[in-house]
């Protein structure tokens, strides 16, 4: 059989699938362009052409450098956070105990739940009158009053972000646990013959194994963090005095709540690039940590 | 093995239990809020453990009586059902004939690279266009529009796993297959499919669990009972008037129930499809 042929058969099979990503994700990009340069309203006349306008009036609004700032310090604190007890979790897990199996099949558990059902669950924990924390800290005499949580807006984020990182540390420990279960024993059994502490099994034997797969767990963490909607929606809906307000909250907001989908397009396309930027910037970091592991 | 002192021991048991606690006691929590009487979770100082088991809440929202709170859970329970299903078969349609294509034929990856970037794209850069163009064809607030976009999340996802699923069926099964006569077609279905069944089932259990746990596409293109799904059912509980917490509860509870399942009997396949992407890169 020819190669050209190969190649034809090959791109009538991949036809399908790309036609269909053209239609629902391509054009909506290109459209979201052309829309960014107008005043369209979400329903209704198509608008007129402003230029630059919206961008230089996204740009330059305090709601997007306020938001910009809230979304960066969700993302980097989460993350961080979930990578910190992840990779922990994963060093508890690859011990030998009793029920080990049993805690390993536990972790399945938070990342199988919805996001909905998640951001639903603390939602009711965090409640003001009747939640599950206040009453705890209350028993334990650790609170003298019941706070609100996710009313006020010195606590909000920190609470969001708990919730969060309650629900994909596990995804971050599994990964680290794969990693952990492909180091050869007669390394560090070697490492340990050679009088190597525990700080230094784990800085030089086993880390170089987890560094690939923790950096593509924390790119794809990050990312996911960046575009977060759907636990602040529920929770807070940005909220209090827009304390937890992040991009893609801005985004909904400008384009579906007050119709501008003009502007709101302009602002969607800023997020998208400064995503774009971050995959970048990362995917030379795992080029650079792969290269270095091996 | 490395020797381990006593005080090793005690605390690697002290992590384990608190890892077990910190994960068990806030879904604990949601299962007990679907049981306990109203008046044990408005109680102060809270009553943490019920003093009667109640689960009429559960009926309650699983009864399809018109207008009661739980016609409007079941009819988005089917919708999410419905959604998820079609999504998920027509992912597969599109996924196993390109990941079998860009697994065979290395030179036309480039095209699934650009198709996996996507998943950078946050949704609210396409969500204005779909909703004009749902809005144009008819689509809004229909379970066929939402399983078209959903296939935005799915396709690009199920099409990775499928190709590296294919990546690890080597292709001298195919050849000699072709070499006894076989056509093309004939060779996939008859060798290469039933060897990439377990490929398959992952893929779909996990394009299930991704339409079933959306919210923002769902929350944007559904408005009523026709087509709005379980997560934008919950998310209205939890922000609406509802009194009671414990309904809340169930519904998270009900709607949490299968992707639990899925997750716990499907673990290892799971876990392997999540951390193919991981170790491989």
């Amino acid at each position: 059989m020819s190669g050209t042929w190969m190649t034809t058969r090959a791109w009538l099979l991949m036809l399908p699938l790309l036609v269909v990503m053209v239609a629902v994700i391509g054009w909506p990009l290109v459209d979201t362009v052309g829309l960014s340069f107008t005043d369209a309203k979400l329903v209704g006349t198509a608008g007129n052409f402003v230029g630059i306008d919206n961008y230089t009036k996204m740009l330059s609004s305090s709601n997007f450098s306020r938001t910009l700032v809230t979304t960066t310090w969700f993302a980097v604190a989460s993350v961080a956070i979930e990578m910190v007890i992840g990779v922990l979790a994963a060093l508890l897990l690859n011990q030998e105990f009793r029920g080990r199996t049993f805690l390993r099949a536990l972790m399945i558990l938070p990342w199988a739940l919805p996001t909905v059902v998640n951001a639903t669950l603390w939602r009711l924990i965090y409640n003001p009158e009747y939640g599950a924390l206040n009453a705890a800290l209350r028993q334990l005499h650790l609170i003298d009053a019941y706070r609100s949580w996710l009313g006020e807006p010195g606590t909000a984020l920190a609470a969001l972000i708990i919730a969060d990182c309650w629900k994909n540390f596990p995804l971050v420990a599994l990964i680290a646990l794969a990693a952990l279960q492909a180091v050869p024993r007669d390394i560090t059994a070697a490492s340990l013959v050679d009088g190597a502490g525990p700080f230094a099994r784990f800085r030089f034997v086993i880390l170089p194994y987890l560094a690939g797969p923790l950096m593509v767990a924390l790119v794809l963490r990050t990312i996911e963090a960046f575009k977060v909607f759907d636990i602040i929606w529920v929770m807070t809906r940005g909220g209090p005095a827009n304390s937890t307000r992040t991009l893609s909250i801005l985004v909904y907001q400008e384009a579906f709540s007050f119709q501008r989908a003009g502007s709101g397009a302009s602002l969607a396309l800023i997020v998208t690039l400064l995503v774009t930027v971050l995959a970048l910037a990362y995917a030379a970091l795992v080029k650079k940590t792969a290269g270095s592991a091996t | 093995m490395e020797r381990k002192s006593p005080a090793f021991t005690v605390f690697i048991y002290v992590c384990a239990v608190l890892l077990a606690v910190v994960i068990l006691a806030p879904i604990a929590w949601l299962f007990v809020m679907s049981i306990s009487p109203a008046a044990d979770l408005a109680a102060k100082p809270l009553r943490w453990w019920p003093q009667s088991a109640d689960f009429s809440r559960y009926e309650q929202l699983l009864s399809t009586a018109e207008n009661s709170a739980g016609a409007a859970f079941t009819a988005s329970l089917r919708n999410s059902l419905e959604i998820a299903g079609m999504a998920t078969v027509a992912a597969l349609l599109l996924a196993i004939p390109a990941g079998w294509a860009v697994s065979r034929t290395p030179s036309i990856g480039w095209s699934l690279s650009m198709v996996i970037a996507t998943y950078m794209l946050p949704p609210v850069a396409l969500a204005v266009p779909l909703y004009m163009g749902l809005s144009y064809l008819g689509l809004l607030n229909n379970v066929f529009g939402l399983a078209v976009v959903y296939l935005t999340i799915l396709a690009p996802f199920t099409t990775w796993l499928m190709k590296s699923g294919f990546d690890a069926i080597p292709r001298e099964i195919e050849a000699a297959a072709m070499i006894d006569g076989a056509g093309l077609f004939q060779t996939l279905r008859i060798i290469t499919l039933p060897l990439a069944a377990p490929v398959v089932a992952t893929s779909a259990l996990f394009a299930v669990l991704l339409a079933w746990d959306e919210f923002f596409y769902a929350l944007l293109f559904t408005s009523d009972q026709r087509a709005k799904t379980l997560t934008v059912a919950i998310a209205d509980l939890a922000g609406g008037r509802v009194s009671d917490y414990g309904l809340i509860a169930t519904a998270g509870v009900l709607a949490a129930l299968p992707p639990v399942l899925i997750g716990l009997v499907m673990q290892r396949a799971l876990i392997s499809g999540l951390t193919s992407g991981g170790v491989k890169g």
